[in-house]
């Protein structure tokens, strides 16, 4: 399995083990391009830390995750950032001081290196692409507001709108509906429905009417492991996830 | 033309300021003080390349250094070598009994040149030391601290014992370093004598222009999408790493840049002050030069100047009546600047500009239309009530 080409995603055996305590136990999980993937699961599932550890910023004591063939453990965060890997964190994280338009700019993927980002040119060109993503994110009129002065459902919008900057093919997309209501929990549906062409999703989320709404396939973790995978429906009606999960 | 004007000069309040302080450096200063004054500011001057080095790397970078002194002191010794070694010519250190050579080099019985001193005879390797010896050992600190995402506290005190090892190592070492009493006796540059009023005038003069170029630099450097980037690095680092920048890389950057503008400075101060000794290197030094960003205003590039005038000009005046007292004036100044005036001049300026004197013209400005007397003794008396 461990050279399939099909998946653009494939994380094996994955185990890390702080202290002793594995908050993630030989996990096996494989995502196909075009796929959108939502990760449920209790508190203290190992959720985050799975998307801690696919982006670089926790080592995995065993186990390797590939990404388009590419061995991902043991490089570092801006590596794997290269490699066409996204990632948007749990509190909305966006340079408060910067306008949304200096927030894009600065995801633009050029000008990453000391040097380049001395030479870098604001051309027609990043311009352009700043104003189609503003657009895409619904944040086109408030492109000269700072950051800070956002409302929270747009700050999310914001973070996923640097990740849409990089142009990756995998966006790991932690708790993205947290706290918005729900007007603006629809929109982000779409949006996330919109973007999942030509690259795969990994969402984690604990609301389940949105789960329901934007997910190909479930996978639930549970102490660390694989409790379940399938469908929404498929998982729904599963005893074991209604047991530790969902409730009867 | 336009991007030059906003990127380079730093729109309206950046050229304003650059022309403020041009005319202070080179009009004002050498017109009203004498020639002993304008020496002292001159020497004050090069302490400002490390303030200004402090305000790209704390204050923008949020990193903090207490260890510019080293810095100070590399280009400082490199200088001093060179000015050192055009002074120890065969004719007048004759009486020696090894002519040829630096005179504490002759009393600690080193019978010739060490292979360190070799190429400092040569006034372009010697200035061309003075960049990049600072920028290198500054690379490389930064390289091993910041690959290891060392940073705060921890940084600061490591650079801090950095400091005080590179004076204890000059210091230790008499008979390669001049030791304790530093390099001294320094004479001519290329024949050119650095000791006369009128020397001492021109290179005030190169001091305060390389410095005015310095700020232009750091401006078109901060004005671009590095002074977003710094920004957004202090805010969140996180984000910025995972939007694929290698943080580390843009921190050793500025520790270099920060590092060679201290080296200039140190260079400066040689041709100047003519000498160098292992107390202008190590720990007081470097805080000093800590204390004059943040006096001026940790994040403003023209507050570096103007705090590193005043203090030393405090400094100066004080510790003349009160020598004992000044170290914990130094002190208190610090805290009390960092707790009360974090934005130091700078921000007072700020606080100024945008607040305090529109709120004074609206209180003083006679109401354009207001006929009625009583309007009229009304605003005098809100007046008076300032």
């Amino acid at each position: 399995m461990s050279n399939n080409t099909s998946f653009l995603l494939s994380v094996e055996d994955l185990t890390v083990s702080f202290d002793g305590f594995k908050a993630v136990d030989a996990l096996n999980l494989y995502v196909e391009k075009d796929e959108l993937r939502v990760i449920i699961g209790p508190n203290g599932a190992g959720k985050t830390t799975l998307l801690d550890m696919i982006c670089g910023k926790t080592r995995p004591t065993s186990g390797s995750i590939k990404f388009r063939n590419h061995e991902l453990v043991g490089k570092s965060e801006h590596e794997i950032v290269r490699f066409g890997v996204g990632r948007k964190f749990q509190t909305p994280s966006i340079y408060e001081n910067l306008t949304v338009f200096e927030n894009l700019e600065i995801s633009y993927p050029k000008g990453r290196s000391v040097f380049g980002c001395v030479a870098f040119q604001r051309t027609p060109e990043v311009v352009e692409r700043i104003h189609k993503v503003a657009a895409e994110i619904s944040l086109k009129e408030c492109l000269d507001v700072e950051g800070a002065f956002l409302s929270h459902g747009q700050k999310q919008w914001l973070e996923i709108g640097m990740l849409l900057m990089q142009e990756p093919e995998l966006v790991m997309l932690d708790e993205p509906v947290a706290g918005m209501s729900p007007a603006e929990r629809e929109q982000t549906a779409a949006l996330i429905q919109r973007i999942c062409k030509g690259r795969c999703i990994v969402v984690i989320e604990h609301d389940m009417e949105f789960v329901a709404r934007i997910a190909h396939k479930v996978t639930v973790l549970h102490l660390g492991k694989l409790l379940a995978e399938g469908s929404m429906e498929e998982v729904r009606n599963n005893p074991k996830v209604i047991d530790v999960y969902l409730g009867h | 033309m336009n991007t030059f004007y906003h990127r380079v000069l730093g729109g309206k309040n950046g050229t304003a300021g650059l022309i403020a302080l041009a005319v202070l450096l080179l009009v004002i200063l050498p017109c009203t003080l004498n020639s002993f004054w304008v020496n002292i500011v001159g020497k004050y001057l090069t302490f400002a390349f490390g303030a200004l080095g402090l305000v790209l790397l704390w204050g923008r970078g949020g990193v903090l250094s207490l260890g510019q002194g080293l810095f100070f002191g590399l280009g400082g010794y490199c200088m001093a070598m060179f000015l050192k070694l055009e002074a120890s010519d065969p004719v007048s250190t004759k009486i020696q009994s090894t002519p040829g050579i630096p005179d504490f080099m002759d009393w600690n019985q080193l019978t010739h040149l060490p292979a360190m001193w070799v190429p400092f005879r040569h006034l372009s390797f010697a200035l061309l030391a003075v960049v990049t010896l600072p920028a290198i050992v500054a690379f490389i600190i930064g390289l091993a601290m910041f690959k290891r995402r060392v940073g705060g506290v921890y940084f600061a005190i490591i650079t801090q014992a950095l400091a005080l090892i590179f004076s204890l190592a000059i210091d230790g070492n008499q008979g390669y370093t001049g030791g304790r009493n530093g390099i001294t006796d320094l004479k001519t540059m290329h024949g050119w004598d650095i000791r006369t009023h009128h020397a001492q005038f021109i290179l005030y003069y190169a001091t305060s222009v390389i410095l005015l170029l310095s700020i232009v630099l750091l401006q078109w450097l901060l004005c671009g999408k590095m002074g977003k980037m710094l920004n957004a690095m202090r805010d969140r680092e996180d984000r910025v790493r995972f939007s694929g920048y290698d943080v580390a890389m843009f921190k050793v950057f500025l520790f270099c840049v920060a590092a060679i503008l201290s080296g200039i400075g140190g260079a400066l101060f040689v041709l100047q002050v003519g000498f160098i000794a292992p107390s202008l290197v190590g720990i007081v030094p470097s805080i000093e030069m800590v204390i004059f960003a943040a006096v001026g205003g940790r994040a403003s590039l023209f507050g570096a100047v103007y705090g590193t005038l005043l203090v030393n000009a405090g400094k100066s005046l004080f510790s003349e009546s009160f020598p004992q007292a000044w170290l914990f004036c130094m002190g208190g100044l610090f805290i009390g600047v960092v707790v009360l005036f974090p934005n130091g001049v700078a921000g007072g300026w700020d606080w100024w500009r945008k607040k305090a004197w529109p709120w004074l013209q609206t209180k003083f400005k006679p109401a354009p239309r207001q006929p009625e007397a009583g309007g009229m003794v009304n605003i005098v008396a809100k007046g008076e009530n300032l």
